[in-house]
């Protein structure tokens, strides 16, 4: 468990940190909580020869309200995601996924970008970003774009991020007064999600007026369920309604087979899950 | 001295090395740095079996750092062969065991060169440099394969898979009747296959190791469990003159039977110090650990019971293949035969035959994991007798009573010719029946199975024995085990009256110190804070034979008690010399000899001194108040309880949760209440997760694809329910303090207990079994196939 050896430099600004990660190429790579890296390192799965630690870059951490949008630093915490209450009113989503993930001590070290930029598909906070249609803010080289998180996930463990680009902020606009609910499936309470289920749902006087509804770990990137969602926009939030809609829970989806699970069983959790999640989610509304 | 009032044994004290080894203050292996230390690291086969072509070390040798790259064939004269001191059978077949491949690797895992460098970070380096060739040889990985007619082998030179075949029959042996016969006679016959899956050990501390080769002596220390065997076994291997051999355990951060063995790194870690002159060190990392250390269970179980309608039980037949791996280790083929006495259980079964095949394939060997063989017969045992009360329609627990050992039938000598001591398995039931709400839970499963709920409840029963205490010598003789079973302890009261007592045990965890020290303030008189207990040091405990089996206590705790009352034998005679009356006038309570009818009196202390100073000594007593003591125990002792499970399963996504789960045990008198509910605990979460958890998987090729503790999972205190504990109390008549040992209890009780649970939840929805871990996945396939 001793990584091979690598370069290491701990830039203060955004600026600074992309100039680090051109210059390293394709050997480097950027470290925020390390709760993901450092085992890979560790295991001797990756080697880089140069590793950009970003924890110095303080201008990227902490939420702040933006109208109609909250912003949130890519160095935010999960500790921080959960305790904030600009989150726990308008975003109520991402915090329910986050607190599922890992455990205290790696809630405090892990971060929200790092998350998302390392992309494993059975990550907790790829399907509510999805789901939230957030956008992802990136600086690189060329400059800042921002990316619509159905368009940031292109492949396993792999994003739209260029080559020294550096995820920097994610925007979540507000579902404010939206019920939501992560339902989410491990075998154990540490382990990764076989299948997770994100939901949030607008219901007024008994219909659901609309529903965002993405799957975890259905396949290579976080898939957005539009058939549930379809199903369920304009309809009454009976039992029924739901039932039904969820039938469509896996239509586009690509699960893998892996040791927790084969993808007949995954297909049927994505069913069952989303059924629970939406039903959880239509009574929190 | 101030006397002890309030006796020590039966406390619940806080366990006096808790705050070093829970603060890490105490010196583990990995922590020792030896002036002018090196690091060892190994490559290990990534393929499970090939012949080895070429091993090209010039690059590695190159790298910075790097002082030495051994391959097999470096060593392959001086290494010898791993040991195996359990020979089951005459004729059993035993490959050589080498430490580091010479030819051909055997196993994903296995040693193929070795580097030793300055750092631990330049020998890892270095490992990525070495290239090794490998021609594939077919791979053996399935049991029922490997013993099939024209199986591949795993050593083409044996020309079979088996190892051994060992039979008990109780009609041969004169302990019962003719199973077979009693099959064919039966009124009602169940049989069922079992599946005990791999397991992995995952004890905390990585194992390390640590030789430093002296001018004279070498000394290693070790994160074993087996100090004494290891340096016995590892003089023998090498040809080390044994009294030129230090083997020190420091503290030892678990083991569960994973560090219970002579390992390939303890031999190359010496091997190549001494061939250096250097002090190495070599620790291993987790992944490297769960490929390389033992594995456990691996059993494929086939049983068979038979009964008459009203329940009583005529038969029992039980055949198992049992998986090698591709060596045997220390006592890799005796571990299904420590279960072969216990699949009759608390049960008057008249007619027993067991037989077990023992096969090689191309994984990583097994060995002893907490309960060695006897978790897996409980499991089978228990599960059939869910089975057979299903069968007969009768509640599990009222078939259990009707063929259980009354606890006026003790002593009770077994169909399978052990002689249970005391029990009372009426009283344990009974005790878990109350905390459990057995009635209310039954109608609680009838109104959600009326209701066609989604979620189901199920009950699972537990009720076992276990032979702990291992072991009398005359029986390991008997079944050609390599060594004894006794157990030794010493003691040194120093002028001032403080004590130190050495024993032969090597506590990893238990928390021997603290108990050991009860017993000694108890016995002796003084304060338990006196007492410093030593261990795990062949230099200061010269003999001894160690943890494992449940039996530290029962015989370790024994030797304890008869080497303080040697101790107290001499100082009553001091005292009765000094206080001018016979021995037999002096009555000596609360460390204080007071002469019978009289205000004379002397304290221990006082005694002690006198024994020191040696003035005023009766003729021919020799000076100093020292005494050792070996115990050899003439039984193995008995404890046994009753667990009961209650699951929820969810039927639409498979997933099982422990609602409740009560256990009342019976390991005979306690000597720390507080030490007992914690081997309890720890039992319980290892025997629900080979329920529900854990699970050794191997790929196609033979490689372990449950290398990391991401991917073989280890249950976390929030994935396991309240326990409800209890304990009843009959005392072993097999030793003087009347204990039992209650290492073992909770892992062997537990598995079944929660597997019935589950079968139990679902048997009206059709599935009569669930194959382990029951895995979400696997409970939901068990319900489509047995819905269908």
């Amino acid at each position: 468990m001793i990584p091979a050896a690598f370069d290491y430099t701990a830039p203060s600004t955004v600026d600074e940190a992309v100039r680090a990660l051109v210059a390293g190429g394709e050997d480097a790579k950027a470290i925020a909580g390390g709760q993901s890296l450092l085992p890979v390192l560790r295991l001797r799965l990756a080697a880089p020869t140069l590793v950009v630690d970003l924890s110095r870059l303080t201008e990227l951490a902490g939420v702040h309200d933006d109208g109609d949008s909250l912003l949130i630093g890519a160095l935010t915490t999960h500790h921080e995601v959960q305790r904030d209450p600009h989150v726990r009113e308008h975003a109520a989503l991402l915090r329910l996924a986050t607190d599922t993930v890992a455990d205290p001590q790696i809630r405090h070290r892990g971060t929200l970008g790092g998350a998302l930029a390392h992309a494993d598909p059975a990550g907790d906070l790829l399907a509510p970003v999805l789901a939230l249609d957030a956008v992802l803010r990136c600086t690189g080289p060329a400059g800042t774009r921002e990316v619509p998180a159905a368009e940031f996930f292109t492949d396993y463990f792999t994003t739209a991020l260029e080559p020294g680009e550096l995820l920097t902020h994610v925007r979540v606009p507000k579902l404010t007064g939206w019920g939501a609910r992560y339902e989410k499936f491990s075998r154990v309470a540490q382990a990764w999600s076989i299948v997770a289920v994100a939901a949030a749902v607008k219901v007024v006087d008994g219909v659901v007026e609309q529903a965002r509804v993405a799957l975890t770990n259905m396949g290579p990137t976080p898939v957005r369920a539009r058939g549930v969602e379809e199903a369920l926009t304009g309809e009454p939030a009976t039992a029924e309604a739901i039932r039904a809609a969820a039938a469509r829970a896996a239509e586009g989806t690509d699960p893998v087979t892996d040791g927790n699970a084969d993808a007949e069983y995954r297909t049927h959790l994505a069913r069952v899950l989303t059924e629970r999640a939406v039903t959880a989610a239509v009574s929190d509304a | 001295m101030t006397a002890a009032v309030e006796p020590e044994v039966g406390r619940a004290r806080r366990r006096k090395e808790d705050a070093r080894l829970i603060t890490g203050a105490t010196r583990w292996t990995d922590n020792i740095r030896l002036p002018g230390m090196l690091h060892l690291a190994v490559l290990r086969s990534p393929v499970a079996h090939a012949r080895i072509t070429s091993v090209d070390t010039t690059e590695a040798v190159r790298l910075p750092g790097v002082l030495e790259v051994l391959t097999g064939a470096d060593l392959a004269a001086e290494q010898g062969s791993l040991p195996c001191a359990w020979p089951i059978t005459e004729d059993m077949l035993a490959p050589p065991a080498p430490s580091i491949a010479v030819d051909e690797v055997n196993f994903a895992g296995e040693v193929v060169a070795a580097v030793v460098a300055r750092t631990p970070e330049e020998a890892q380096d270095a490992l990525a440099a070495i290239d090794v060739d490998y021609e594939d040889l077919p791979v053996v990985l399935d049991l029922t394969a490997a013993v099939a007619d024209g199986a591949d082998l795993v050593h083409p030179d044996l020309g079979t898979n088996k190892s051994a075949t060992w039979v008990f029959d109780s009609a041969e042996a004169g302990t019962g009747g003719d199973a077979t016969a009693a099959i064919a006679e039966a009124e009602v016959v169940v049989e069922r296959t079992f599946r005990q899956q791999r397991l992995i050990p995952a004890f905390m501390e990585p194992r390390s190791v640590v030789v430093d080769p002296g001018p004279d002596s070498a000394t290693l220390w070790s994160a074993t469990q087996v100090p004494h065997i290891l340096r016995w076994m590892l003089s023998a291997v090498l040809g080390i003159p044994e009294h030129k051999l230090r083997v020190i355990a420091p503290d030892v951060g678990g083991g569960f039977g994973g560090k219970l063995q002579v390992t390939p790194e303890e031999v190359l870690t010496l091997l190549v110090a001494r061939r250096l002159g250097k002090p190495v060190k070599w620790t291993e990392s987790r992944t490297e650990s769960m490929l390389s250390g033992h594995h456990g269970r691996d059993q494929l179980q086939r049983i068979t019971v038979a009964a008459r309608r009203d329940g009583t039980v005529t038969g029992l037949k039980v055949d198992l293949l049992a998986d090698m791996g591709a060596y045997l280790r220390l006592i890799t083929p005796g571990v299904p035969i420590l279960g072969a006495f216990m699949y009759n259980a608390i049960y008057k079964f008249p007619a027993y035959r067991f037989t077990c095949t023992n096969v090689f394939t191309n994984k990583v060997p097994t060995d002893a994991y907490r309960g060695a063989g006897r978790p897996e017969a409980t499991f089978a045992i228990e599960r059939i007798m869910d089975e057979l009360a299903a069968e007969l329609g009768v509640d599990p627990l009222e078939l259990r009573r009707r063929n259980w050992i009354r606890h006026d039938e003790f002593p009770f000598t077994t169909v399978a010719g052990l002689t249970y001591d005391t029990g009372d398995y009426e009283a344990a039931t009974a005790r878990a029946v109350e905390l459990f709400g057995y009635d209310e839970l039954r109608a609680e499963q009838a109104r959600r199975r009326a209701d066609h709920d989604t979620v189901q409840l199920g009950i699972g029963v537990s009720t076992y024995t276990e032979m702990c205490g291992l072991a009398p010598s005359r029986v390991l003789g008997a079944l050609r085990y390599g060594a004894g079973g006794w157990e030794h302890a010493a003691i040194r009261v120093l002028p001032t009256g403080k004590v130190e007592l050495i024993t032969g045990t090597s506590p990893h965890g238990q928390g021997h110190v603290t108990a050991w020290s009860q017993i000694v303030a108890d016995r002796l008189g003084v304060p338990f804070e006196d007492v410093e207990v030593l261990h795990g040091d062949t230099r200061v405990a010269h003999r001894g034979m160690d943890s494992y089996g449940s039996r530290s206590l029962a015989v370790g705790g024994t030797a304890v008690v008869l080497a303080a009352d040697k101790v107290l034998a001499k100082a009553r005679t001091v005292a009765a010399h000094l206080m001018e009356c016979s021995p037999d006038d002096v009555e000596f309570t609360a460390g204080t000899f007071a002469v019978r009818g009289t205000a004379t009196s002397m304290s221990l202390g006082e005694v002690v001194v006198a024994a020191h100073v040696a003035h005023n000594l009766p003729d021919g007593v020799e000076p100093g108040l020292d005494a050792e003591a070996t115990f050899d125990p003439d039984n193995f002792s008995y404890p046994h309880g009753t667990h009961l499970c209650a699951v929820e399963v969810d039927t639409e996504t498979g997933r099982v949760v422990i609602r409740s789960y009560v256990c009342v045990d019976d390991v005979g008198k306690v000597v720390n209440p507080m030490i007992v509910e914690g081997q309890v605990h720890g039992g319980l979460a290892q025997g629900i997760a080979q329920a529900l958890f854990e699970e050794a998987v191997h790929d196609e090729g033979g490689t372990l694809t449950t290398a990391t503790l991401a991917d073989y999972l280890l249950p976390s205190a929030v994935d396991l329910p309240w326990f409800t504990t209890d304990r009843t109390e009959t005392p072993a008549d097999t030793n003087p303090l009347g204990v039992k040992g209650v290492g073992e209890a909770g892992t062997i009780a537990s598995t079944p207990a929660v597997v019935n649970a589950v079968v139990d939840a679902l048997r009206h929805l059709g599935v009569r079994d669930v194959e382990m871990p029951c895995t979400p996945m696997r409970v939901w396939k068990a319900l489509r196939g047995g819905a269908a």
